[in-house]
């Protein structure tokens, strides 16, 4: 078995046994990203020699048995975190060289606790998108079949995993970009809840929604990464000054008792049969286990995707006004201001990202702004509302992650309206800042992962972490590999 | 259509993006399918619901008025498009 193979924990006690070391570990990392790399097309941008100095930094440290609890750990970074000195994209032609001066709060933090960042995630531009095809530079490919989407917008993070191209990853959900690619590659994601994660650092895209969070082999990395990357940031005002509970010491237990809401709302038609199934069957496991299964209801449900996208849209017009041609980023030659401006964000911007901005300019615009922006805002206290009524009710909600697996590539590019809808299970959880988990549950017929959510209660991520945890105890899932064959 | 060509156009000036007349087509199309899906939000009478301010917090929350400034200018400038030494070079302004 290459090392490539192991999840963090295992790698971070063979680490600490000394039973290879962390340069070790990232020339398989970076062997493995040589031999299938061409055909998945996960990473931007590699940091092949920083990342080997860091490693033999790491392996020092290792010697003297200090440093932190990622010590040595090779991880790969969504391209829209900053990292100093390291370029990032966004997968944008308006940042195609952009190279930050500063680190995310989050890319400090894992650098303390002794990662090794291996590279640079392709994604959706800009965040914005469920299939990473809207990359400006190329499409990631689903390691489990190279003709479907790795699912979006952090494609890349989660095919990286799934295809053994790092030990875990980060991140980044708006409207389920973390979770819908965690389950189209078969790994595990988590969107803490708002305000857990600083997102300062972040390229924004919806400031009231974005959220970090890592992208793993199973439910204890992800509970060992959260632990580090959760917490104030005196330069994210909506970053929560509460203690960050030691997650992976909280796994352990079982889950008698626990009340587990399913929402019908979420098994409604358009969730493919065989989705549905695997969900329904892993909550029978989680009864069998102990948990109480109660019925609920979400009624609002099927008007968040209208609410998503007029506040998603309108957020990012706002937040991408930023990018001018003036201070960095593309700038196009025109004759005067006004049409240095607009010719660089023509000729800077993809096709969906220009659709985004101009509803979202559209939705605040003079006239339209209480029809559309303020009536999704009312509609969005709404959802919130659904959910603190169901949680009178439950401690988690189970629920299929997307409603079909990993889709071909090309097969809704052409149909925005069609690829918004694939969002469906995510958003709503976005719009009320909740925690939410997605982990492998099952295959279709055509080998493709499935994925299974569980929603907590604000900053409950502990609960959700803990009943995965006992879920994956006891199934085969996470532990199966694509052959990652042509 | 919801939005006419010229109400097009007006959202793409306020947007700041140059549109091409084929982008113009497609653009008109599109938007007017999302935004008659988001129609949908009008079967609910919302008259009496307070809009959603913040998932967590009630308050905004304030901080000392510290200066921070970034030491580090040169890779601040460096990614300028065009400079002139530690100047941000800009198109003409003022007419």
């Amino acid at each position: 078995m290459s090392l490539a193979q192991l999840t963090l924990h295992d790698a971070a006690e063979k680490l600490r046994k000394a039973e290879f070391t962390a340069v070790e570990l990232a020339e398989a990392v970076y062997e493995r990203i040589a031999e299938t790399e061409p055909r998945v097309g996960a990473y931007l941008t590699l940091a092949h020699d920083k990342a080997l100095e860091d490693a033999a930094r790491a392996d020092e440290m290792l010697k003297q048995n200090h440093g932190g609890p990622l010590l040595g750990i090779p991880l790969a970074i969504k391209d829209n975190f900053l990292t100093k000195g390291l370029r990032t994209t966004c997968a944008s032609k308006i940042l195609g060289d952009f190279i930050p001066p500063f680190d995310a709060t989050v890319i400090g933090k894992i650098r303390s606790a002794g990662a090794v960042i291996i590279g640079k995630t392709n994604l959706d531009e800009f965040a914005m998108g469920s299939s990473a095809e809207n990359s400006a530079f190329f499409p990631t490919h689903n390691p489990w079949n190279l003709e479907r989407i790795p699912g979006g917008s952090s494609g890349g993070s989660a095919a990286a995993v799934a295809a053994d191209e790092c030990t875990a990853a980060l991140g980044t959900d708006t409207g389920g970009s973390i979770r819908q690619p965690a389950a189209c590659c078969g790994v595990v994601g988590l969107k803490p809840t708002y305000g857990r994660v600083s997102r300062y650092g972040i390229v924004a895209f919806a400031s009231s929604m974005d959220q970090v969070g890592p992208i793993t082999k199973d439910v204890r990395d992800s509970a060992l990464l959260l632990e580090v990357i959760a917490g104030h940031d005196p330069a994210d005002s909506t970053s929560v000054n509460s203690t960050v509970p030691a997650y992976s010491e909280m796994l352990a237990g079982d889950i008698k008792h626990v009340r587990i809401g399913v929402p019908k709302e979420y098994f409604a038609s358009g969730v493919a049969v065989e989705v549905g199934d695997a969900v329904r069957k892993a909550i029978g496991e989680l009864e069998k286990q102990g948990a109480v299964i109660e019925d609920i209801s979400l009624p609002y449900t099927e008007y968040a995707v209208a609410v998503y996208y007029i506040v998603a849209t309108a957020e990012a017009s706002s937040n991408l006004a930023r990018y001018d041609g003036m201070r960095y980023g593309y700038r196009a030659n025109a004759r005067d201001l006004l049409n240095t401006y607009t010719l660089s964000r023509a000729e800077g911007f993809g096709a969906e990202v220009k659709r985004r901005i101009m509803l979202g300019t559209y939705v605040l615009s003079a006239g339209y702004y209480d029809a559309y922006y303020l009536k999704a805002q009312k509609v969005r206290r709404l959802i919130k509302q659904d959910f603190e009524a169901a949680f009178k009710r439950c401690d988690v909600i189970a629920t299929p992650t997307a409603p079909t697996t990993a889709f071909r590539l090309g097969e809704k590019i052409q149909d925005p309206l069609q690829m918004y809808l694939s969002d469906v299970c995510t958003i709503s959880i976005n719009l009320a800042g909740l925690p939410a988990l997605s982990f492998p549950c099952g295959f279709d017929t055509d080998g493709m992962p499935i994925g299974m959510q569980l929603i907590g209660k604000h900053f409950d991520e502990a609960t959700i972490l803990r009943v995965a945890h006992c879920y994956e105890q006891s199934t085969p899932w996470h532990r199966r590999k694509p052959k990652l064959q042509d | 259509m919801k939005l006419s060509t010229e109400q097009l156009r007006q959202v793409a000036l306020l947007a700041r993006l140059r549109l091409t007349p084929e982008e113009e087509v497609v653009l008109a199309t599109e938007l007017d399918a999302i935004l008659g899906y988001m129609d949908k939000l009008n079967e609910l009478n919302s008259d009496h619901v307070e809009p959603f301010k913040h998932a967590i917090m009630g308050l905004n929350p304030l901080r000392d008025d510290q200066v921070t400034n970034h030491s580090d200018t040169e890779s601040l400038l460096a990614n300028a498009p065009d400079r002139d030494g530690t100047f941000f070079k800009v198109p003409k302004i003022i007419e």
